[in-house]
């Protein structure tokens, strides 16, 4: 079973992030569960979508939050400076980050593998939500595909189709431009 | 190639709700929108806007008000439904008399949700425990594939024996929970749920009265007619869940009995608690502990019967509420106790109130209580677990600990 958190601020779209990846996986036939941190939902609060994913023959038992992810995906970089998004991730885990500042510069634990992309630039290049508040879920879900295989381009697509019917172009552009411009630490310091 | 009778598709517990009441083609629904139970009125005001279910939405100013177009929608023998959760179900109370004791086979989904004060959006079950006494069978599902499926047992269970059924989900961790769920081909649920066929309605050449005076040489009487009715349930209850196994693969009784056999321990639950509660007992199960999980799906009628059955072997039961009667115990615990005592060999029985609120249960939590309640050979009838110090251990100054002394 794969667990993964996601963190942003409420109108960032964190919440429909978990459903996305939830519906990309259940598209290929995969057991899922997928919830918000139960909480009173307010813009720019800080707000936790949680993902578990299995493979058919395995079952998802626990109902509660998740404490220790494999994978955190944050919305907006300015909740890692709170320190506690990322303190129960995995040894070995994966931290994936909205951010248009190097990848190196990010706090992320030992022996994680951490990377980013700069989903705010994307959304906006797509009309995606304001220049005050990009609508960041999609472009980041394309890039969190990239980075982990856990679902494909063409599943996340199918998802963001059958989910946001009416604004599906911008989100699958989106998906994909993230897809191809996702920045990983270790290539970023070969390239320095 | 056969057609397809069923599809996997990832569902919220409320849009479950909705799914089920559309496959139930239901005629009324009067509902007032409450957090967390309000998508399921948005669902259904969508659907019944698209025409996809012929149904009448009737939009009302409170639960109170909901409760009371549901009387008289079934009363005139129209599928009726309606969904709340927590105070908004408290403001229906008088209504849950009416409809009951008027016999109506309304169906309501009640989202679990702590009441106020301090205010409280989160899971918990004494909302519809308190209305426990009105009725009303209800029945507590613990994934959203059984939201689903108890919408369309409730209205196949209600119909026969003219009782209403409240299906409670927990607030958030069913309500706002998406996951796949089987949503099975209108076809093949009619087959399953066909139209009803009211014995006794409102019809205008036929005039009839419904809650009219009972003098004390009958009201008597009518009481005894619901409490056999509700006597009645408990096997109707087993025989729908069997007949929707033949029909949809999946069967439903009044309790679910698993790894109970050669358990010592036993651990009692209600709702989606005991999916994590599987997960911590089948960790205990491979490192060799005897414990088993019961859990209690239909708390009304109360399984007295297939309780007792159950804990035939055991040695200590551990029940675990997520509600509290104050002044008393967790309910379940309390009713657990009440069907044991005629037993001549009992095992002992502990109660732990948890999770109020929304507090998260977590399978370290299920783990914790197994080693707890292993240590309490008597019994202990109220402990609360997660709220750090249990009370009796709440440090109290010398000075007082004398005065209490």
């Amino acid at each position: 079973m794969i667990e993964i958190c996601i963190h942003g601020r409420g109108g960032q779209g964190a919440v429909i992030a978990g459903r996305l990846l939830a519906e990309a996986a259940h598209r290929s036939g995969r057991l899922v569960q997928a919830f918000p941190q139960f909480g009173v939902e307010r813009r720019g609060a800080p707000v936790t979508a949680y993902v578990r994913i299995a493979e058919p023959g395995d079952a998802i038992l626990p109902r509660c939050q998740i404490l220790s992810p494999d994978h955190a995906i944050v919305l907006d970089p300015t909740l890692l400076a709170a320190g506690d998004v990322l303190a129960g991730l995995e040894p070995g885990g994966t931290v994936l980050v909205n951010t248009s500042r190097p990848v190196g510069s990010l706090p992320a634990p030992a022996g994680a593998t951490v990377a980013g992309v700069d989903a705010s630039a994307i959304a906006l290049k797509h009309k995606l939500g304001s220049r005050a508040q990009p609508i960041v879920n999609t472009a980041i879900l394309g890039a969190f595909a990239s980075l982990t295989g856990i679902v494909t381009l063409d599943a996340l697509i199918e998802a963001i189709h059958a989910a946001l019917p009416a604004s599906a172009e911008a989100n699958v552009q989106a998906a994909r431009d993230a897809h191809a411009a996702i920045t990983r630490k270790e290539e970023e310091e070969k390239v320095a | 190639m056969t057609i397809a009778w069923t599809e996997s598709r990832v569902l919220t517990g409320n849009e479950a709700v909705a799914e089920g009441v559309c496959l139930a083609r239901v005629q009324t629904i009067a509902a007032y929108p409450i957090t967390p139970q309000t998508q399921i009125v948005e669902r259904l005001a969508e659907m019944v806007a698209r025409g996809e279910l012929a149904a009448r939405f009737v939009n009302v100013e409170s639960e109170h008000s909901a409760m009371a177009a549901c009387f008289a929608a079934a009363a005139v023998g129209a599928r009726t439904f309606t969904a709340t959760s927590s105070q908004g179900l408290a403001l229906m109370h008088e209504m849950l008399h009416w409809t009951a004791g008027a016999r109506l086979p309304i169906v309501m989904a009640n989202v679990n949700r702590a009441l106020a004060p301090p205010w409280s959006v989160w899971a918990d079950h004494t909302d519809a425990l308190s209305q426990r006494d009105t009725g009303w069978m209800q029945v507590y599902a613990e994934s959203n594939q059984e939201v689903l499926d108890s919408i369309l047992l409730a209205y196949a269970v209600s119909e026969r024996v003219l009782l209403p059924t409240m299906v409670n989900l927990d607030g958030f961790l069913l309500s706002h929970t998406a996951e796949p769920v089987e949503v099975y081909a209108g076809h093949r649920v009619d087959l399953f749920l066909p139209d009803f066929e009211a014995p006794y309605r409102l019809r205008p050449g036929e005039p009839r009265a419904f809650g009219g005076l009972a003098d004390p040489g009958r009201y008597l009487e009518f009481r005894l007619r619901l409490q056999q009715a509700m006597a009645r349930a408990a096997g109707v209850i087993e025989e729908e869940g069997a007949r929707f196994a033949v029909a949809f693969g999946r069967g439903y009784g009044l309790l679910h009995a698993e790894m109970m056999e050669d358990a010592e321990t036993v651990l009692m639950v209600v709702g989606s608690m005991a999916t994590t509660a599987r997960a911590a007992i089948a960790q205990l199960r491979r490192e060799g502990r005897r414990v088993g999980l019961l859990r209690v799906r239909v708390m009304r009628p109360f399984p007295f019967g297939a309780i007792r059955r159950a804990l035939r072997g055991a040695r200590r039961v551990a029940v675990l509420d997520r509600n509290l009667s104050p002044g008393h115990h967790g309910i379940l615990h309390a009713e657990v106790k009440s069907a044991l005592f005629s037993e001549p060999a009992r095992p002992s029985v502990s109660g732990y109130v948890l999770g109020l609120g929304g507090r998260d249960v977590r399978p370290e939590d299920i783990a914790g209580i197994v080693a707890d309640v292993e240590r309490r050979e008597g019994g202990e009838d109220l402990i609360w677990w997660g709220t750090g110090a249990p009370p009796s251990e709440i440090p109290v100054p010398a000075e007082r600990r004398e005065a209490l002394a």
